[in-house]
């Protein structure tokens, strides 16, 4: 059975009665049936209307969580967003951004989810909505783990919030593959700075991806880089204890060794390329 | 349930369809299935390959993860549809032109994603055209064609070379005559030919590396599932449940009787309707497992208690191949100078884009299989054994093979779709899925290699000493020939007096190793052409003038003894890579002088030489060419093109043999009931031997016509429309050939010819004469390896190849970038990891921002028996590839990897116990 309802109300009413997988772009759905019978309850999102697009609204900007990768390549949105528009080129290839979708990047929960680094340093939450309700949680709140988030199974992602704050920030993302193209992050890096004017930085905020079960924040970094001194150049800050939240794993891709000592890399030349010096 | 479906309704190439079916589908089942349109492939259906790539109003899309319900009301576009957009035709002339499309099996993502492109971005920049094709994948190209078509296509300079005159097909850059098909996606692959009525078929594989099992009730299995219609086991095969492709070692057993012996391996299989087969969960087939203690690594299996996989095979030793010349151990012991190393290289999978499928039929108390394969007659034998049947009852019939690299060599679904068209009477169909086929075809063999070598202080090698273990999995397969030929090459095409080499294929329980391009070769050369360069690093001399002083000549004996007398142009192929060497080596240094990041460049070299035909055994090809009443000749083309341009290579020979313009050559195929057999496309034997054979027949068939005429053998052959003009001098006759009387073949006159090439047996000592033909080349990379990360970037491949002659310059040069690709790929990329990684996300291949230009030096010392002198060339682009590449990485960092692949995470650890 495929359903696919052409509004929200029509939808959550149906998750409150029935379990069903939900399915955007269905680019995580589709591959993990290769070889085995699909699901046999599908609740199609891609018709709901208003659950894609983005719209700054009053202290902050809202991304419908059916929004494709290519909208928001194509979207154009402030500096702080940089990082974010550079990780939605480089998920999969131009047919996945072309119909994956943001809510289902972060509802699968994949710890290479390239979208949660840039997300994470917007500061971004999430909206979540059923028959019964809609509740906002941040987005670190919102992963809880390696493919495990806090949705209930009768919600919809229907909107990542992102605040109206540092929208000048200078916004770098790297990713570490090992080819050019169609390639799972070894490690990702999304920072955002923004200096004042006498140079000192007002606002850091640097995530790192594949390196641990859920992407993280390094907030000991962030707040060394916020008390350094005018003009210390960002990359500088940057020492191998702040890298402490990272728990990175041995898998196909790479050994849990080699990416720290990557991210460690990676980190230090994502605030350099802030800082406008790569 | 079809008719309870609601419909959808999109416009699907300018036309409005209507389709009720399942709203879920994949939209490649819909195109494919429900509306006959095959040109969108199915590579894996997740994303990985881009083959189903379509459009989806402006933007692409993978139509194997779109469901039919998303495409309502949208515009859709296939390849079908570019015949009628300006773009789409353009690129599709510029495709075959450039040589872009080799199998095809890609081309149709390539074109739409290209066509997108264009649309929007009327003269994008190469790397806005990578952007836009980095979503689809092409084992076969290397890509480089493929960025030129597009550019050419966007700024509409595509040159077609016209249909040469006679006596010009040899040596013009013709597009493929089979490439029209490709580009329009007419072409059949395994899958596009499946008839509606077929059942379809799945197969239920061991989980376990080993394990026994014991059946459930099949009759309540079947009474649960409506639309199955039969089990088959072990006991449901008719005649002999073993395959092998080399005859005394055929041990695989079609179905496993007593116990599987690699995670993957078949037990049993199911028979029933498509939409019973797609419900259908393997899981739930009634079949217990019970694990047993394997062994998984040559260590493991080489132990003195290890569990023995084939009862015959002591040990777990499949083969050992030896050549032995000379003392090497006395000549190492005394040498000026040494080197060694040991050297371990990956499991590494084929991954062509098409999977292995097909179907079959019973007719009377013959089988007609119609599969993709490599290797018709050989299939067409081993069928015979398994259904129990002389081999004229087994027909094949090869479909366009979309890639096979060695792989499709073997039987993978041929004996499941015999035995049940077979039983059931009606049309049998297996389609293998991406992780089947990666679970359960053949690989190439991990290496596990020794090697010292010795030189005096000027720099003459005196001696080569070479141990390695290979991999070769459960079952047999080409174990042997990697055995016997590593061996024969692992010096590589140096004089090399003392010499000895000895190699054991070792079984394991993991999927079988088999033939991949080279046979063993490009391991054997990562190992000794990295050492050669440690050798030349130790003399203090540069490690390509090293080669050149080193370099095999016409007049020295190789290792196994042999002096070829003629056709060695290796000492060219390295001479010809000076001044690029010098240049690049320039642009290096400077680049590491400026540059105080960690970023560093470096330049290797590496050699290689590649034996053309069967390793001392009988390969012989017959071609048959017939003159017809329309005054066309038919061309008994039966070497399969698998990609590499036999369909276009050979009538270019033909045409030149009888002396007539390539445009009245007609091809016959490959079909076991039509055409004689010209032997399998392997071991880069189809342009020499076919080739061979097709110019004897061409020659044969010219004289017959021109003793027709009283004529002499230089007289020209003017065919025309049912008639064929003799101009011998200023005589002219005309031949009226509705006059003459028909052979069996329905020909006028028919010449048959066999080639079989000139060797001779070995001894215990591997001397003798393995091959009538080597081809030689000598390839240099260009890398920039990042110090911090531990990535390597390659700039650029220059490539030159002793060929003897090019029969088609574009069609060599898309097999030496072809192999390039693949060879970056096992350099940097591509491990196999069986359990894990069987999917094309975490078995990664080179995309087309991974392959750097290619500059093609194409060296012409003819081979005194190859057809106009040429050589092989399919399997020679990929063997120095990857040793030029490591060769490059230490120019630059100081550091030697000596287990590929040269990932980022072993070449920066390499490099952390290098500089503390
Ligand atoms: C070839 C390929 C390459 C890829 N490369 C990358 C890459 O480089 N980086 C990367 O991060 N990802 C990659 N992906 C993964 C995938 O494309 C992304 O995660 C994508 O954003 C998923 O979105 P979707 O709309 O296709 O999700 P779907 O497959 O439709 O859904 C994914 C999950 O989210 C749930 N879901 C979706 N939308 C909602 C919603 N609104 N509310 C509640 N639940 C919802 C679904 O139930 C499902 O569990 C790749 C995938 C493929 C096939
Ligand atoms: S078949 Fe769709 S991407 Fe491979
Ligand atoms: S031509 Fe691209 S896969 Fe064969």
């Amino acid at each position: 059975m495929h359903l696919r309802p052409k509004s929200l109300d029509e939808a959550m009413a149906f998750l409150s009665e029935e379990r069903a997988v939900v399915m955007a772009g269905g680019t995580d759905l589709y591959p993990a049936f290769v070889d085995r019978p699909p699901p046999a309850r599908i609740l199609d999102i891609t018709a709901i209307s208003g659950l894609r697009g983005i719209v700054r609204e009053a202290d902050h900007w809202r991304i419908g969580g059916a929004t494709t990768w290519t909208d928001i390549a194509r979207a154009s949105l402030p500096p702080a967003f940089h990082a974010l528009k550079a990780a939605a080129r480089e998920i999969g290839s131009l047919q996945i951004q072309n119909r994956a979708t943001i809510a289902g990047n972060l509802c699968n929960a994949s710890p290479a989810a390239d979208s949660v680094p840039p997300l994470l340093a917007l500061d971004a939450s999430v909206e979540l909505a059923s028959a019964s309700g809609t509740r906002t949680l941040p987005l670190a709140d919102f992963i809880k783990g390696n493919r495990r988030t806090e949705k209930r199974p009768d919600e919809l992602l229907t909107a990542v919030l992102i605040p109206g704050i540092a929208e000048q920030a200078r916004s770098v993302f790297l990713k570490l593959g090992a080819r050019r193209y169609l390639v799972i992050s070894i490690v990702m890096v999304a920072a955002n700075i923004l200096r004042t004017a006498d140079g000192r930085i007002a606002h850091a905020r640097v995530a790192v991806g594949s390196a641990s079960a859920v992407a993280t924040r390094l907030a000991n970094l962030e707040a060394a880089l916020a008390s350094a001194p005018a003009h210390t150049p960002a990359g500088s800050v940057v020492a191998e204890a702040h890298l402490a939240p990272l728990a990175p794993i041995d898998d196909v891709r790479a050994s849990g060794a080699y990416r720290r000592d990557a991210a460690l890399t990676l980190v230090r030349r994502a605030l350099a390329e802030a800082d406008g010096d790569a | 349930m079809l008719d309870a479906a609601p419909a959808t309704a999109f416009t699907l190439n300018g036309e409005p369809v209507r389709v009720p079916a399942d709203p879920a589908a994949r939209l490649t089942r819909i195109l494919r299935d429900e509306l006959g349109l095959t040109g969108t492939k199915v590579g894996c259906d997740a994303g990985d390959c881009g083959a189903c790539t379509i459009l989806v109003d402006s933007d692409t899309a993978c139509a194997c993860l779109t469901p039919l319900a998303q495409v309502e009301g949208a515009a859709l576009t296939t390849v079908e549809g570019l015949a009628t957009d300006p773009i789409g035709r353009r690129l599709q002339s510029a495709f075959l032109a450039a040589g872009a499309a080799q199998c095809g099996i890609c081309t149709p993502g390539m074109l739409i994603a290209a066509t997108a492109l264009l649309r929007a971005n009327a003269a994008p920049s190469e790397s806005e055209i990578a952007d836009a094709l980095g979503g689809v994948l092409c084992r076969c190209t290397g890509y480089r064609k493929i960025i030129d078509a597009v550019a050419d296509a966007a700024a509409d300079t595509t040159v077609s070379t016209p249909s040469p005159q006679a006596g010009r097909a040899v040596g013009a850059r013709i597009a493929r005559l089979d490439g029209r098909e490709k580009v329009e996606g007419r072409d059949f692959f395994g899958a596009d030919a499946i008839p509606p009525d077929a059942l379809w078929l799945k197969v239920i594989r061991s989980p376990f590396p080993r394990a026994r099992f014991t059946f459930g009730d099949f009759d309540a299995f079947l009474a649960s599932h409506p639309g199955l219609v039969r089990i088959f086991t072990a006991a449901d095969v008719p005649g002999r449940n073993l395959h092998g492709v080399i005859p005394p070692f055929a041990d695989q057993p079609v179905f496993a009787e007593r116990e599987a012996r690699f995670r993957g391996e078949a037990v049993a299989m199911v028979a029933g309707t498509r939409a019973a087969i797609d419900r259908l969960d393997a899981n739930a087939f009634p079949v217990a497992w019970q694990g047993q203690p394997s062994v998984q690594t040559m260590d493991a299996a080489l132990a003195p208690d290890a569990p023995r996989l084939h009862a015959n095979r002591p040990g777990n030793i499949l083969t050992r191949g030896r050549v032995a010349r000379g003392e090497a151990d006395a000549a190492l012991a005394t040498a000026d100078v040494t080197v060694s190393g040991s050297f371990e290289t990956g499991f590494v999978e084929h991954a062509y884009i098409e999977p292995e499928a097909g179907f079959a039929r019973r007719v009377g108390d013959r089988i007609e299989v119609t599969a993709c394969t490599q290797s018709p007659y050989m299939d067409r034998d081993d069928l015979a054994l398994v259904i129990g049947l002389p081999p004229e009852s087994v027909r094949i019939v090869p479909t366009a093979v979309g890639g096979g690299f060695g792989s499709k060599l073997d039987l993978s679904v041929q004996p499941y779709i015999a035995i049940a068209a077979w039983h059931l009477n009606r049309p049998a169909a297996l389609v293998y899925s991406r992780p089947e086929s990666i679970s359960t075809t053949t690989k190439r063999h991990p290496a596990r290699m020794s090697v010292t070598v010795g030189a005096t202080r000027d720099g003459k090698l005196t001696a080569l000493r070479f141990a390695g273990d290979f991999n070769t999995g459960a079952y047999a397969s080409w174990g042997p020939t990697v055995a016997n030929r590593v061996p024969v090459h692992a010096s590589g095409p140096y004089l090399v007096p003392n010499y000895r080499a000895e190699t054991r294929a070792v079984h394991t329980n993991l999927v079988p190793a088999g033939a991949f391009r080279g046979f063993g070769v490009p391991q054997a050369a990562i190992a000794v052409e990295q050492l050669y360069d440690a050798l030349a690093d130790k003399l203090g001399v540069d490690a390509l003038e090293f080669r050149i002083l080193n370099a095999l000549t016409a007049t020295d004996p190789t290792v196994t003894g042999q002096v070829l007398g003629a056709g060695v142009g290796f000492r060219a192929c390295l001479e010809s890579l000076r001044a690029p060497r010098a240049k690049a080596r320039a642009a290096a240094a400077a680049f590491n002088r400026s540059a105080d990041g960690p970023r560093r460049r470096g330049v290797g070299v590496a050699g290689m030489w590649y034996g053309c035909g069967n390793t001392s055994l009988p390969n012989p090809s017959t071609m048959r060419i017939g003159l017809k009443r329309d005054g066309r000749f038919a061309l008994h083309q039966g070497a399969v093109d698998i990609g590499q341009g036999s369909n276009t290579v050979i009538p270019q020979i033909a045409a030149d043999a009888i002396g007539v313009p390539l445009a009245v050559i007609d091809r016959v195929s490959a079909d076991t009931d039509l055409s004689p057999d010209c032997g399998k496309t392997s071991a880069s034997r189809q342009t020499f031997v076919t080739g061979r054979a097709t110019q004897l027949a061409g020659q044969a068939i010219r004289a017959l016509i021109l003793r027709q005429a009283n004529a002499g053998p230089a007289a020209a052959i003017e065919p025309g429309d049912g008639r064929v003009l003799i101009r011998d001098g200023d005589v002219v006759r005309s031949l009226d050939l509705a006059t003459l009387p028909l052979d069996s073949h329905g020909y006028v006159l028919a010449a048959e010819e066999t080639f079989d090439p000139p060797t001779a047996p070995l001894d215990a000592d591997g001397q003798g004469i393995p091959y009538a033909v080597y081809g030689f080349g000598a390839h240099m990379a260009e890398v920039e390896v990042d110090t911090e990360l531990g990535t390597v970037r390659v700039l650029h491949i220059t490539a030159a190849h002793d060929v003897g002659r090019a029969i088609n310059p574009t069609l060599v040069e898309g097999q030496i970038e072809g192999g390039v690709a693949q060879g970056l790929g096992m350099a940097l990329m591509e491990e196999f990891l069986p359990g894990r990684g069987e999917n094309l996300h975490d078995y990664l291949i080179p995309t087309i921002g991974d392959v750097p230009p290619i500059t093609s030096i194409l060296v012409e010392d003819p081979s005194p028996v190859g057809p106009m002198g040429a050589k092989g060339i399919g399997e020679q682009a990929l063997i120095p590839t990857a040793p030029a590449i490591l060769n490059a990485i230490a120019d630059a960092t100081g550091i030697r990897i000596n287990r590929t692949p040269a990932t980022p995470d072993r070449i920066r650890a390499a490099l952390l116990a290098g500089h503390p």
